[in-house]
């Protein structure tokens, strides 16, 4: 947490956050766009790194928060703005940090709080014209059934009813008036295809063409599940593109909302659920911070060793997809999921299950390490993971086809990156070497001698080759740690499933394999955080699949995307 | 081997031609045919989809069932395997991709939230099964289920393909199949069926 | 040289397809179908195709494994079933999904609670296989099965017949942990007959 004095910069409009448990600076609305931009400018916090709002329903206010950081590394800058629910306008800060495209388009999807200013400013995880905004205090879903877990119905007088039995087709959701779904016309796909640009003739070359709109999605093999991507063509040539997305959201932080701290943890492992340890990591974090609970030596150490082996076994199946997705159809990534199987059968062997792995406790672990799987990890990392990944490197890096596909293509700058708010490969692959294990070191991660795995080109090749890069810097973590582990507890106190944390903020993240996974908390003191909010990776590099595709011609699209690497169930949560 | 549950019981092969002879009703070749070629559409929703990756590569390998060439195309496929999450904003489209798939179609409904829900159902976004919306041949619970667990709930398709007759089969029917209707994404997901309701209760209001 | 990365990549694909046959004949055909080629197949020294042999060979599950809960139940010296759970809805309050649905027994004499659950429902289909509940199950009695094979032509709910095995099941299953446990249990029971010798023999000494 940073403390900086902005009264003689700011007299007026920027006042700390005196609550008890909270941090940062709240500032009046219509100074925002002045603040972010001397903040940008003046005190060096180039990166935005998470935005969105919580519902105050008590004090009839929606508050907008945000964190900034500085590339070069330290703690985070929180400011808030304030405004009326039922006049809730903040003025949209994409001229200042283009970042926030899509983070703000999410807080009025979900919050309902309009962004003045904003270029596009359409629902994004949901479809135009659904009912409300979820994420408000006072709506509720179709199967709506109490505010906070535990539900009464389960225990000891049980209904036993499936929710949709119950509630066939959701009774509660309105209907507007007169309200005729035979004559129903969705708004959305107007507004969309309307952001992309207007059909244009052209006959520059004497030639009548028109400009070509083409969806790809949802159901396509090169989008990495339920993606779409909607794109203004000329001729084969990406003019202007937009990632709809949403066919995969989850309502992840509605139900975070309504659950104990504790019950969290499992569907943390479906946001990245490739890197499910990863998550847990992040998520313990946030909550131990709020609680302010130790973590154990021998905890510590179990952890980082999942986490890497969780980026390990993520970049392979990442390499192992893109190079699915630019053609080289199916063996380099049978080759790579063959290693992802070794890892996982650790993870089965630690945590239970092979993807799901829930394994996290705030202040330590579910349970120690089982006998012989402490040398099954030896195994891997002093002998067949170095192994396999230079044999990965012989066999693709060189390869001509896949150089040419790729070197000085889908190019993204340093300054872009930042700008975008890109983490994790694609802001380093861009230059910025910036890794939250460096730059504000969790965990013990500071004790460990690695580098930050850094690329100059920012094009597909270099997002490609800084994933075997950040392997092999794994693997130099995991062989020190391995090494270095201790005998000991691996919980602090007794194991509880319910608890009363103190009221306050906490915003916890990790640099997870797809770049910096944040969770935001607001407790007020119950057993259920009052705000839960995920800083999804996958969503936010997003923001920068547009600008990047610009000029490209449509079959390059696909390894952008490849090479951004998402995983739609944290883009869409 | 596959010629043994092939063959009709009941009509003596001499010995000699065992290995190249098999006598057998219309309905067992048919269904042998079917079970051994299911193709599966290349269709992932959600985190069972990354098992259905992992049941399809090196380790597990459904190809040893006559199930690798996933298509992506729904006019290509045999099978959709609903591996995860249906979300309302994707139920139109899994609808249409199900009418879009040609007879004969089965469907494996993969992990909890496919089956029922799963975690995810109290959710205003969240479909409480597949079934909701198509017909579902199997359902595999867990979440998500591990490779071998898919491969077991295959095998139990490829069971229910083998005990399926020409004659009763839904798509030799007499009369054109119907096509599923599609829900219409309005305030909230609605279904074709709801509509008469939801005219009546605006009619009041 | 151009193409010569393209030659390289080759190579690897070349080696892996000799290893499969060369890794083979060194198991002298012993690689599938038994334990050790299994093993050997899931190590770090595999080479070449390592393919399960599903549903013929099954790949061991770990202890830890986790997938859907069940009942433990101890068997009597009759044979009799003792349910070790108390209908105490610890689990169903700790499940994050709410899948755990239970009717705690009443005595119908006097009206109250008894230990004992007359209903007990899981729903399968809304399970996320987190193990919560077994972890906080302070009576060793929830606990999450190993057996995967449950895939069916309907929905899957369990009600409490079909969640009850018997205490044999799980210490072959998870013979660590419920070693451990049945030690705890013992130590506890142990502790709690000392604690009650100790107040008997305090009152004793007092009258």
């Amino acid at each position: 947490m940073t403390t900086l004095d902005f009264s003689t910069r700011f007299p007026e409009g920027v006042v700390a956050d005196e609550r008890e448990g909270y941090e940062g600076y709240i500032i009046a609305a219509d100074k925002l766009v002045e603040f972010a931009t001397t903040l940008r400018d003046e005190y060096g916090y180039d990166y935005l790194s998470s935005v969105t709002g919580v519902d105050y329903i008590a004090e009839e206010t929606f508050e907008v928060v945000y964190h900034a950081y500085k590339t070069i590394g330290g703690a985070e800058l929180v400011f808030k703005v304030q405004v009326a629910r039922d006049k809730a306008e903040v003025p949209s800060l994409t001229d200042v940090y283009p970042g926030a495209d899509f983070q703000e388009r999410e807080a009025w999807d979900l919050l309902g709080i309009k962004f003045t200013g904003h270029p596009d400013l359409r629902r994004i995880l949901l479809w135009e014209g659904f009912n409300g905004h979820p994420l408000r205090k006072d709506w509720q879903e179709a199967y709506y059934e109490a505010d906070i877990k535990p539900f009464k119905s389960r225990w000891p007088k049980p209904e036993y009813a499936r929710a949709e039995a119950r509630n066939p087709y959701g009774a509660n959701v309105k209907y507007p008036e007169k309200f005729d779904p035979e004559k129903w016309v969705p708004e959305g796909e107007d507004a969309l295809y309307g952001s992309l640009a207007k059909y244009e003739t052209t006959d520059d070359d004497g030639l009548k063409t028109d400009h070509l709109t083409v969806n790809l999605g949802p159901q396509h093999p090169s989008t990495h599940g339920v993606f779409r991507i909607a794109a203004k063509l000329d001729g084969e040539t990406i003019l202007n593109l937009k990632p709809v997305m949403g066919y995969l959201h989850r309502n992840h932080e509605k139900i975070g909302e309504r659950n104990t701290y504790l019950q969290n943890m499992p569907f943390t492992d479906r946001l990245d659920y490739l890197s499910s340890m990863s998550n847990n990591f992040g998520y313990a974090l946030a909550v131990e911070k709020l609680i302010g609970i130790e973590v154990p030596e021998r905890a510590e150490y179990i952890r980082v060793i999942m986490a890497e082996l969780t980026r390990i076994q993520n970049h392979l199946f990442a390499i192992g997809m893109f190079l699915n997705d630019i053609g080289a159809f199916f063996t380099p990534s049978l080759y790579a999921i063959e290693e992802r199987e070794l890892v996982l059968d650790i993870f089965e062997m630690v945590s239970g299950s092979r993807m799901m792995c829930n394994y996290f406790r705030f202040g330590g672990l579910a349970r120690d390490l089982p006998a012989g799987s402490l040398q099954k990890i030896k195994d891997l990392v002093f002998d067949r993971l170095p192994r396999k990944t230079d044999e990965m490197d012989r066999f693709l890096s060189e390869n001509e086809i896949l150089r040419s596909r790729c070197v000085g293509q889908g190019l993204l700058s340093a300054e872009d990156a930042i700008k975008y708010s890109a983490a994790g490969p694609v802001l380093r692959a861009s230059g910025v070497p910036y890794d939250i294990r460096r730059a504000a070191p969790y965990s013990i991660y500071d004790r460990f001698d690695f580098n930050v795995a850094l690329r100059y080109n920012g094009d597909i090749y270099d997002r490609y080759i800084i994933r075997l890069d950040e392997i092999r810097e794994s693997i130099k973590i995991l062989q020190q740690a391995v090494e270095q582990i201790p005998e000991g507890e691996i919980q602090t106190g007794k194991p509880r499933y319910q608890m009363k944390v103190p009221a306050g903020e906490s915003y916890g993240r990790v640099e997870g394999p797809k770049g910096e996974l944040g969770f935001y908390l607001v407790s007020d003191g119950k057993g259920n955080p009052y705000r839960y909010h995920v800083r999804a990776p996958s969503f936010i590099n997003l923001t920068a699949f547009g600008p990047m595709c610009k000029g490209l011609k449509i079959a390059d699209v696909v390894a952008v995307l490849g090479s951004i690497d998402i995983v739609l169930g944290e883009t869409d949560r | 081997m596959e010629n043994q549950g092939l063959n009709s019981p009941g009509y003596e092969i001499p010995e000699e031609v065992q290995g190249s002879v098999a006598i057998t009703s219309i309905d067992r070749i048919y269904n042998w045919g079917r079970r051994s070629s299911v193709w599966p559409m290349m269709f992932g929703l959600a985190c069972c989809a990354i098992e259905m990756i992992a049941t399809a590569a090196g380790r597990y390998d459904f190809s040893r069932f006559g199930m690798e060439v996933m298509r992506p195309s729904p006019r290509q496929a045999d099978l959709m395997l609903v591996s995860g999450t249906v979300t309302k904003k994707m139920a139109p489209t899994i609808v249409r991709l199900y009418n879009q798939m040609p007879e004969p179609k089965y469907v494996v409904a993969m992990g909890a939230c496919a089956s029922g829900g799963g975690p995810f159902k109290e959710g205003y976004n969240v479909v409480s099964g597949v079934d909701k919306l198509i017909p579902v041949d199997v359902y595999i619970p867990g979440c998500p289920p591990t490779p071998q667990a898919l491969i077991n709930g295959l095998i139990k398709l490829q069971e229910k393909i083998d005990g399926q007759s020409i004659k009763s089969v839904r798509w030799y029917q007499k009369g054109d199949l119907a096509a599923i209707p599609m829900p219409i994404l309005g305030p909230d997901l609605i279904y074709q069926e709801q509509i008469p309701a939801i005219k009546e209760a605006s009619k009041e209001a | 040289m151009y193409g010569k990365g393209l030659i390289k990549g080759l190579g690897v694909t070349l080696k892996r397809f000799v290893d499969t046959y060369l890794d083979d004949i060194k198991w002298m055909g012993k690689r599938y179908y038994t334990a050790e080629g299994l093993a050997h197949r899931s190590s770090k020294d595999a080479k070449g195709v390592f393919t399960v042999q599903y549903p013929e060979e099954k790949l061991p599950v770990p202890e830890e494994f986790r997938y859907v809960p069940f009942l433990v139940y101890d068997e009597g010296e009759k044979g009799e079933i003792l349910n070790r759970c108390t209908a105490c809805g610890i689990c169903s309050k700790v499940c994050p999904p709410q899948c755990i649905w239970i009717e705690r027994a009443t005595d119908p004499k006097t009206g109250r609670p008894k230990q004992e659950p007359t209903q007990f429902i899981i729903d399968v289909d809304i399970c996320m296989n987190c193990g919560l509940c077994a972890e906080f199950c302070p009576f060793d009695s929830i606990k999450m099965d190993h057996d995967y094979e449950i895939a069916s032509y309907g929905r899957t709910i369990h009600h409490l017949d079909d969640l009850m095995k018997p205490a044999s099941y799980y210490d072959e299953i998870r013979p660590i942990n419920s070693a451990k446990e049945a030690a705890a249990r013992k130590a506890a029971a142990e502790a709690k007959a000392a604690k009650a010798a100790a107040r008997a023999a305090k009152t004793k000494a007092k009258s």
